[in-house]
């Protein structure tokens, strides 16, 4: 497991969501699609997370560590900012979680008012708004 | 193969099997059945990551609220009959699909990613350490104990979206209301 594998599954995930976001014919299976991709974004955004070492810890590209990653480290166990920022891609995944939730209720709420209106769930069909 | 490895190639599978289940199934309830079981599969590599909070929060809210709602969708708009046919999108949707997904995985590939393996450092909480330095040790303390952290960011650094996340989340609620709502003078 790397950063490698979990992107490629990422980009497996987010194209198949955007085939069935571009070719379905019904709502609800282009929002379950968005979901998919949803998903896709959320694993790319977590293995940045987990395996992406940020700017602010000065690593030596041979792997030993820099007097400066030193000072960095010894400001970090007294609390700096700089370890608690490595969980932002966490902080990322939970807003797309939210935003998906609201997106989901506004979707299925259009649906069920499109449906009641002119008794299809076909996105082809709800052409109310054509010129 | 390390048992982490085998969990992740599995769930990996289970994942895309999963999801080309959700596009390619004719019927639709099937095809939400399947969005279920990706996202429980997607809460287990959440775990993988060290993200043990996020993959409580992808079951409830995933797994179990959205799921619940796209079910429901379904089954007030079902028409057997139609089943879940595609429009004439099909096959420049699929050759796109192809070109995002080569060029995002020729760009992971080539990329040289700068991580905590690449750079030798031993920043798991569950591998054998001894000798470790400063910067190993506080992000193992943070890997080993994420919720805290996310905590703390929510609630400093990312305050005002998550301020905002609220203000979404109640027009979502009022807007979702006031589009189901029957008319008055309709009923």
């Amino acid at each position: 497991m790397s950063l490698e594998n979990l992107l490629i599954l990422s980009a497996i995930i987010f194209s198949i969501g955007l085939y069935g976001t571009l070719a379905k014919r019904n709502v609800i299976a282009v929002l379950m699609s968005i979901e998919l991709m949803f998903n896709a974004v959320n694993i790319a955004a977590i293995a940045f997370a987990r395996y992406a070492v940020p700017r602010g810890i000065a690593v030596d590209p041979v792997g030993a560590e820099t007097e400066i990653a030193r000072a960095y480290g010894e400001a970090m166990t007294l609390g700096d900012t700089v370890l608690n920022t490595l969980l932002t891609g966490q902080i990322f995944a939970i807003f797309i979680i939210t935003v998906a939730a609201a997106e989901v209720a506004l979707g299925l709420g259009i649906v069920i008012a499109l449906y009641r209106n002119r008794e299809t769930v076909d996105v082809t069909r709800a052409n109310l708004m054509r010129g | 193969m390390l048992p982490l490895d085998i969990a992740f190639y599995s769930m990996s599978a289970v994942m895309v099997v999963s999801a080309l289940g959700v596009v390619l199934m004719r019927d639709l309830f099937r095809a939400a059945l399947f969005l279920v079981l990706s996202f429980l599969v997607v809460a287990g590599i959440f775990v993988l990551l060290n993200a043990e909070f996020l993959a409580v929060a992808q079951v409830l809210i995933y797994a179990g609220a959205i799921s619940i709602l796209i079910i429901f969708a379904i089954m007030l708009t079902r028409n057997v009959h139609e089943g879940n046919p595609s429009n004439g999108f099909d096959h420049p949707a699929r050759i796109l699909a192809t070109l995002v997904m080569v060029s995002i995985i020729f760009v992971a590939v080539t990329t040289d990613w700068n991580t905590w393996d690449s750079l030798g450092l031993n920043v798991l909480p569950g591998d054998p350490a001894e000798d470790l330095s400063y910067t190993e040790q506080g992000v193992r303390d943070v890997f080993g104990n994420t919720t805290p952290v996310i905590a703390r960011l929510l609630l400093r650094e990312f305050v005002l979206p998550f301020e905002v996340a609220s203000v979404v989340l109640l027009a979502a609620v009022i807007g979702a209301l006031a589009l189901v709502r029957e008319r008055e003078e309709e009923a």
